[in-house]
C-alpha cells in the first residue's frame, strides 16, 4: 500500500470510529451532567470537600470555584516540583527551578501542557503521577464543566443558577475521564506502550529513560492535554510505538471534543444543533488536514522532522489533530514542516482551538463564535439577534467579545515584545521569517492552551518562562470567566419562542456562516503577523 | 367598490436633496469637535489617527504623508456628513412644526388670559372658532371642527367633542367652528409638538439596544485591529522592515470598520425619519427596533381588517318571491335609509335614485320598538328589519339562521307583512388583506384578530381574512390578558388602539400604535402615534423596524468583508521591500507602495459617501423567510463586500499613480 493510500485508510478508520463512538459517548456525557443522583464515591468526595452537591451556583460563584480550584492547583503543583528532592522516585533529579516550576504549574493547570523542561532529566515519577497526571484529569474536567455550564445557560430560563462546579468537576473525572483512560491505558500497553516505575532500562548497554507512560498517555490525549512524560512526546517509541497506537492516540485526542457536540445537541433537545457544530469543526479540520498533508508530501524534504514509523500522512493527521484540539502532543517536529504545513498547524491554533478544540473548551469556544455569527446574521434578517431561543443583546455580545479578545490580546502583545527583545535572537534557531514563525507559534501555543512546541526556540530564559506563563493563564481564564458570565446572562433570560421568522441554526447556511466567521476572525486578526512569518516562508 | 387598501403614499423626496447637503457641510465640520467624536469609538480612532498623521505631515512634509492626512480627515468628515445629512432631513420637518408653535394666548375659563407657555396641567381654557388651541388637552365641553393639518398634513377638518374617544386636541391646531373647553393635559415644552420636534431633529436620540450591542462588537473589532497593527511594528522591526507611523495608521484606519462606524447613527436617524415620512411618530428608537421583532400582531377587526360597517352582500328570496321582487322591495325600503348599511343595500340593488313617484312615499324611520324601517307607498307597506320583528315562515327562519351561522347579519324584507326574503349583511374584508397576512406569516408574524363579535361570526371573518387566530367577544380585559399571555411565552406583541379603553393594553404591548384621532390617554400609553390614524400601517411599521436592523447588519458585513482587499493592497506595499515574494499578493497590480496605501485609504473614505444614500434609504426589504433574507444579504453585502474594494482600489490607483511623488 502506498503511504497516501495507507494515510487515507487511517483517516477513514478514524472518521468511522469517531462517527460510531461520538453518539453513545455524547449521550453518556449528557446523562452524566444532567443526572440527579450521586454515587457513593462522589458523595464521599463531596463530604470531604464539604460541598452540598445539590446546591446550584450563580455564574459568579461557579467562576469563583473554577478560579479558586485552579489557583490551589497551581500552588500545589508548584510546591510539588519545588520539593521534588524529598519525594520518592525522584531519581536524584533534584528540585525543579522556580521559573520552570511556575511555568509548568500554570501550563498543566490550564490544560496547556507546554513543557519548558526535559521530563527525563527534570521530573521524577511522583511529580508526574501525583501532580501532572492529576492535572491532566482535572484540567480537562474543568474545561468540560465550563462548557456544560454554558449549555445550561441556553437550557435554563429566568434562572440565576448554572449547576454546581464541584459536581461537574467530580463527575467529569469519575464518570468520564477515569473509566475511558483506564480502558485505553490497557489498550495502549497491549499495543506496546511502556508502563514502568523504573527510571530507565538498559538497551544495548545504553540507559534509556522510561516511566509509567501508558497510564499518562491515555489521559494525555483524552483530556487534550498533550504533555509527554518523555521529551520526544508521541514521537517516542515508548509513548507511541506504531501506526496503530498512533491512530488510537489521534482518536483519543479527538473523541471528547467531537462527542461533546452530541452532548450539546442532546441537552438542547435538538441533535441537529450538535451536528451542525460538528460539521463546521469537521469541515475546517479536513481542509486544514489537506493543506498540511499536501504541503508536507510535496515539501523539499518530505520526511524531515518526521518519524519513519508514521511517515508523512501519519504525521500530518497527528499534527493537524493535535493543533486543532489544543492537545499539543506531537509525533513530529512542526518546526521542520514546510512554510505552508507549519503555518497550517499554527493557523489551527489561531482559529482559537475550536475545530474541534479542547475538552470542553472547543465546545464553548465554538458556541461563542456562533453567538457572534448569529448576532450579525440576526441583524441581517431584521430581528434582534437570537441563538437557541436566547436574545443576543449588550451583555451577551460583551461577554462573547471579551472571550474572543483574550487570546489575540496576550498573544500579539507578548509575541510583539518577544520579537524585539535582544535576548530573543539567542533563543531562536533560525533567523528571518522562520524565526518569527517560531515566536508566533510559541505564543499561539501558550495563549490557546495548546502546548505543542514548534521547537527551534529555546524557551527557558526568564522572559519566556514568565510571559508564556502569563499567556497560558490569561488565554485560559479570561475566556472562562467571560463564558460563565455569558451563561449567566443567557440563563437569566426568558425563552424566545421559535417562529417562522427565526433563523434556523441547523442547516448548511448556518454552517457556512459559522465556518466563515471562524476563519474570518482568525484571518483578519493574524494575517499581518502571518505575512511576515509563514506566508513569507510559504511564498518563497 | 373599487377602493383597494393603498399602502400609505410615502412622499418620496430625493434621498439627499441638494439643499440638505449644503446645510450639512458646515455641520460636518462642527462635528469634528472631540466631544462629538468620543461618542463613536470607531470614528474616534480615525480622528486620533488623522491628528497624528497631520502632525507628521507638518513636521516632515511629503506628498504621500500630506495626502494620507487629507484623506483621513475626509474619512472623519464624510462620517460627520452622513450624520448631518440624516439630521438635516429631520430639521426641515422640525422647522415646519415649529412654525405651528405660535405663541397662542390661552383664555382660561375663569376669564384670565395668559400666554400659552404658562399653562399648567388641569387648566381649563376656552377656544373659539378661528383660534389656535394653546396646548394639548381633552375637550371637556362642546364640539368643534378642528384643522389639524399643521401636524397631520391632512387638510380636511376633523371633529373633536367632549367625552368619548374623539376628545383629544393638540396644541398648535386651529378650531374652525364652534366653541370648546379644553382641559390641558401636558406641560408646555412637553407637548406633542415639542416631542415631535425633538424626535425628528434627533436631539434626544439615544442609542437603541441593538445599536449598543453592535457598537460593542464594532469596538471589539477595532481593538483587535489596533492590536494587530500595533503588534505588527515589532514583527516588522524583527524582520528588518520598520514601518512609519503614517503607514501603520493608514493600515489601521483601513481595517477598522469605519464604513459602518461612520453610517451607524445616520442609519438610526433615517429609520425614525422613514416613520415620520409615513406620518408615524415613534416615541423612542427602541420602539422602532422592537417593531422589527414583533411576533404577534393584534388587529382590531372593525376598521382594520374589515370596512368599518357591515355591508349588504346578498339577497335571498323566500316563499316563492322572485329575486327581482325582493330587490325592488329592498330598494324601496332603503331609499330613505341614511345609515351605511342602508346605503350598502341601495348600492347592491344598483343604486337607482328615487323617482318622483317614489318620493311621494311616507318614509318610516327605524324605531327601537318596531325594530324596522321602510316606506309606505300608496297601499304598499314595505319594511326591512331585524328577524325578530317579523313573523317568519319555516323557510325564512332557515335562511335567517343560516346567515347568522355564517357570521352575517340577516335583515328581513317584507311587504304588507309578507316576508319576501332576507338581505345578508356581512363584514366585508378589505381587499388585499389576505395577501398581507400571508406576507406577515412569511416574516414569522402571527396575526390575531380582535372583535366584539360572537365566536361564530369572528371565525368566519377570520377565515376569510386569513388571520392566524381571533379573539371573539373581546372586552378590553381580554385583550390585555391575551397580550400578557403572549408576552409570558416570550413573544413581542404589537397592537393599535384609539380609545381610552385601549390605553392599558397599548401600554402593555411592546409596540403600541395609538391613532391620532384617539384619546390623549391612548396616545400617552402607546409608544407610537399614527397621524393618519390608519390601523393597517402597523404592517409598514414592522417592515421599517426590520429594514433598520437589516441595514445595520448588511453594512457591518460589507465593512468587515472589505478588509480582505485592503490586506492585499497594503501588506505587499509594506513588506515587499524585505520579502519580495510578498509582491505576489499585489494581485491588483497597484503601482507603488505609496499609491497602494493611498488608494486603500481613499477607497475607505469614498465608500462612506457612496453608501450614505443606502444608509438613509435603508436596504431593500422584501418580506420573506429568515433564511432567504440572510442568503440574499450575505450574497450582496458579504460577497459584494469582498469584491467591491478590489475593483475600487484598483480604479483609484489608476488615478493616484499619476500624482507626482506617489506613482
Amino acid at each position: 500500500m502506498s503511504p497516501t493510500a495507507a494515510g487515507l485508510v487511517q483517516v477513514g478508520i478514524l472518521v468511522v470510529a469517531l462517527a460510531v463512538v461520538h453518539r453513545p459517548l455524547g449521550d453518556h456525557m449528557a446523562r452524566v451532567y444532567s443526572a440527579t443522583k450521586h454515587s457513593k464515591l462522589e458523595l464521599a468526595i463531596y463530604r470531604l470537600g464539604r460541598v452540598d452537591p445539590d446546591a446550584g451556583q450563580k455564574w459568579s460563584i461557579y467562576a469563583f470555584g473554577v478560579l479558586g480550584f485552579s489557583f490551589v492547583s497551581v500552588v500545589v503543583l508548584y510546591v510539588l516540583q519545588r520539593i521534588q528532592s524529598v519525594l520518592p522516585f525522584d531519581f536524584g533529579r533534584g528540585d525543579v527551578p522556580p521559573g520552570m516550576s511556575f511555568n509548568t504549574a500554570i501550563s498543566f493547570v490550564t490544560n496547556t501542557n507546554w513543557q519548558s523542561y526535559v521530563p527525563e532529566t527534570v521530573m521524577g515519577h511522583t511529580v508526574q503521577m501525583a501532580g501532572l497526571t492529576v492535572q491532566n484529569f482535572v484540567s480537562a474536567a474543568v474545561g468540560m464543566a465550563v462548557a456544560v455550564a454554558l449549555v445550561r445557560g441556553f437550557l435554563r430560563h429566568q434562572s440565576d443558577r448554572l449547576g454546581n462546579f464541584w459536581v461537574d468537576l467530580v463527575r467529569g473525572v469519575v464518570r468520564i475521564l477515569l473509566p475511558i483512560s483506564f480502558v485505553f491505558a490497557i489498550v495502549l500497553i497491549a499495543l506496546g506502550v511502556t508502563m514502568s516505575l523504573k527510571s530507565g532500562v538498559h538497551v544495548d548497554g545504553q540507559l534509556v529513560a522510561t516511566a509509567p507512560v501508558a497510564s499518562q498517555e491515555a489521559v494525555k490525549e483524552l483530556g487534550t492535554n498533550g504533555g509527554g512524560i518523555l521529551n520526544a512526546n508521541s514521537a517516542h517509541p515508548f509513548e507511541n510505538p506504531n501506526a496503530w497506537s498512533n491512530l488510537v492516540e489521534i482518536f483519543l485526542l479527538l473523541v471528547i471534543p467531537v462527542s461533546l457536540t452530541r452532548t450539546f445537541g442532546t441537552l438542547v433537545g435538538n441533535k441537529k444543533q450538535g451536528y451542525v457544530l460538528l460539521s463546521v469543526m469537521g469541515l475546517i479540520w479536513s481542509a486544514m488536514l489537506a493543506v498540511i498533508w499536501v504541503a508536507e508530501a510535496n515539501g523539499l524534504r518530505p520526511l524531515e522532522g518526521k518519524e519513519l514509523r508514521f511517515g508523512v500522512p501519519g504525521s500530518a493527521i497527528f499534527a493537524n489533530s493535535t493543533t486543532s484540539t489544543s492537545t499539543g502532543a506531537i509525533n513530529s517536529l512542526h518546526d521542520s514542516f514546510t512554510g505552508l504545513g507549519g503555518g497550517g498547524t499554527l493557523l489551527n491554533m489561531l482559529f482559537g482551538e475550536m475545530t474541534p478544540g479542547g475538552a470542553g473548551t472547543g465546545l464553548y469556544s465554538i458556541l461563542v463564535m456562533a453567538i457572534i455569527a448569529m448576532f450579525l446574521a440576526g441583524l441581517m434578517v431584521g430581528r434582534t439577534p437570537e441563538y437557541l431561543g436566547k436574545k443576543l443583546g449588550r451583555e451577551e455580545v460583551t461577554a462573547a467579545a471579551v472571550s474572543i479578545l483574550a487570546m489575540p490580546t496576550v498573544l500579539l502583545i507578548f509575541a510583539g515584545v518577544a520579537a524585539v527583545l535582544p535576548s530573543t535572537g539567542a533563543a531562536l534557531n533560525n533567523p528571518g521569517s522562520h524565526g518569527l514563525s517560531e515566536i508566533l507559534y510559541a505564543y499561539a501555543s501558550a495563549s490557546n492552551n495548546n502546548g505543542s512546541a514548534f521547537a527551534g526556540i529555546t524557551v527557558t530564559n526568564d522572559w519566556f518562562q514568565s510571559s508564556l506563563g502569563v499567556c497560558m493563564a490569561f488565554g485560559r481564564f479570561l475566556p472562562i470567566v467571560a463564558v460563565l458570565a455569558l451563561a449567566g446572562s443567557l440563563a437569566a433570560q426568558k425563552k424566545v419562542p421559535v417562529t417562522a421568522g427565526t433563523l434556523p441554526t441547523t442547516g448548511p447556511l448556518f454552517a457556512t456562516l459559522l465556518a466563515g466567521t471562524i476563519v474570518l476572525v482568525a484571518a483578519l486578526t493574524f494575517v499581518p503577523a502571518l505575512a511576515l512569518g509563514p506566508i513569507a516562508e510559504a511564498l518563497l | 367598490m373599487t377602493t383597494t387598501i393603498e399602502k400609505p403614499v410615502a412622499p418620496k423626496p430625493k434621498v439627499v436633496a441638494r439643499g440638505h447637503l449644503a446645510d450639512a457641510v458646515p455641520d460636518a465640520f462642527r462635528k469634528l469637535h472631540p466631544r462629538h467624536q468620543l461618542r463613536n469609538p470607531v470614528m474616534f480612532v480615525v480622528w486620533v489617527g488623522s491628528l497624528l498623521v497631520t502632525v507628521f505631515a507638518i513636521s516632515d512634509p511629503r506628498v504621500f504623508t500630506a495626502a494620507v492626512a487629507v484623506w483621513l480627515w475626509f474619512t472623519v468628515l464624510f462620517a460627520n456628513l452622513a450624520e448631518a445629512v440624516a439630521e438635516g432631513r429631520g430639521k426641515a420637518q422640525a422647522d415646519s412644526l415649529r412654525r405651528t408653535k405660535t405663541d397662542a394666548v390661552a383664555r382660561l375659563l375663569d376669564g384670565d388670559v395668559l400666554p400659552g407657555a404658562e399653562l399648567k396641567i388641569g387648566d381649563l381654557v376656552v377656544v373659539e372658532a378661528g383660534e389656535v388651541i394653546p396646548g394639548d388637552g381633552d375637550v371637556v365641553e362642546g364640539i368643534a371642527t378642528v384643522d389639524e393639518s399643521a401636524i397631520t398634513g391632512e387638510s380636511a377638518p376633523v371633529i373633536r367633542e367632549s367625552g368619548g374617544d374623539r376628545c383629544a386636541v393638540t396644541g398648535g391646531t386651529t378650531v374652525l367652528s364652534d366653541r370648546i373647553v379644553v382641559r390641558i393635559t401636558t406641560k408646555p415644552g412637553e407637548s406633542f409638538v415639542d416631542r415631535m420636534i425633538a424626535l425628528v431633529e434627533g436631539a434626544e436620540r439615544q442609542k437603541t439596544p441593538n445599536e449598543v450591542a453592535l457598537t460593542i462588537l464594532l469596538s471589539t473589532l477595532t481593538i483587535i485591529f489596533l492590536l494587530a497593527v500595533v503588534a505588527l511594528q515589532p514583527f516588522a522591526i524583527y524582520s528588518g522592515g520598520e514601518q512609519s507611523v503614517v503607514v501603520l495608521t493608514a493600515l489601521l484606519v483601513c481595517l477598522i470598520p469605519t464604513t459602518i462606524g461612520a453610517l451607524l447613527s445616520a442609519i438610526g436617524i433615517a429609520g425614525m425619519d422613514r416613520l415620520v415620512q409615513r406620518n408615524v411618530l415613534a416615541m423612542s428608537g427602541k420602539a422602532v427596533e422592537a417593531a422589527g421583532d414583533i411576533d404577534t400582531l393584534l388587529l382590531d377587526k372593525t376598521g382594520t381588517i374589515t370596512w368599518g360597517n357591515r355591508r349588504a352582500t346578498e339577497f335571498v328570496p323566500v316563499d316563492g318571491a322572485s329575486h327581482d321582487e325582493l330587490v325592488a322591495a329592498a330598494r324601496l325600503a332603503s331609499l330613505a335609509d341614511g345609515t351605511p348599511e342602508g346605503r350598502s343595500i341601495l348600492d347592491l340593488t344598483g343604486g337607482q335614485p328615487a323617482t318622483e313617484h317614489e318620493k311621494t312615499g311616507d318614509f318610516v324611520p327605524f324605531a327601537a320598538q318596531t325594530r324596522m324601517s321602510g316606506i309606505d307607498l300608496g297601499d304598499r307597506r314595505i319594511r326591512k328589519g331585524a328577524a325578530s320583528a317579523f313573523t317568519l315562515t319555516a323557510q325564512a327562519r332557515e335562511v335567517v339562521d343560516e346567515i347568522s351561522e355564517q357570521g352575517g347579519t340577516p335583515l328581513v324584507v317584507a311587504e304588507n307583512d309578507v316576508v319576501l326574503g332576507v338581505i345578508r349583511l356581512s363584514d366585508v374584508v378589505k381587499p388585499g388583506m389576505k395577501a398581507r397576512f400571508a406576507e406577515l406569516r412569511a416574516m414569522g408574524i402571527r396575526t390575531v384578530m380582535v372583535t366584539g363579535d360572537n365566536p361564530l361570526t369572528a371565525k368566519a371573518i377570520a377565515a376569510e381574512a386569513g388571520v392566524d387566530d381571533f379573539l371573539a367577544e373581546a372586552k378590553p380585559e381580554d385583550k390585555m390578558a391575551l397580550i400578557r399571555e403572549e408576552q409570558e411565552g416570550g413573544r413581542l406583541v404589537a397592537m393599535t388602539g384609539d380609545g381610552t379603553n385601549d390605553a392599558p393594553a397599548l401600554a402593555q404591548s411592546d409596540v403600541g400604535v395609538a391613532m391620532n384621532t384617539g384619546t390623549s390617554a391612548a396616545k400617552e400609553a402607546g409608544n407610537m402615534v399614527d397621524l393618519d390614524s390608519d390601523p393597517t400601517k402597523l404592517i409598514e411599521i414592522v417592515q421599517i423596524g426590520k429594514q433598520l436592523l437589516i441595514t445595520r447588519g448588511a453594512l457591518t458585513t460589507f465593512s468587515v468583508a472589505n478588509d480582505l482587499a485592503k490586506y492585499f493592497a497594503i501588506l505587499p506595499a509594506m513588506f515587499a521591500a524585505i520579502y519580495p515574494q510578498l509582491g505576489l499578493l499585489n494581485i491588483m497590480g497597484l503601482a507603488t507602495p505609496q499609491s497602494a496605501i493611498l488608494s486603500a485609504v481613499i477607497f475607505n473614505a469614498l465608500i462612506i459617501v457612496v453608501l450614505i444614500p443606502l444608509a438613509l434609504k435603508g436596504v431593500r426589504y422584501t418580506p420573506s423567510s429568515a433564511s432567504a433574507l440572510l442568503r440574499r444579504n450575505l450574497l450582496i453585502y458579504g460577497l459584494g463586500g469582498i469584491v467591491t474594494p478590489f475593483v475600487g482600489i484598483w480604479l483609484i490607483d489608476l488615478l493616484v499613480r499619476l500624482i507626482p511623488g506617489i506613482g
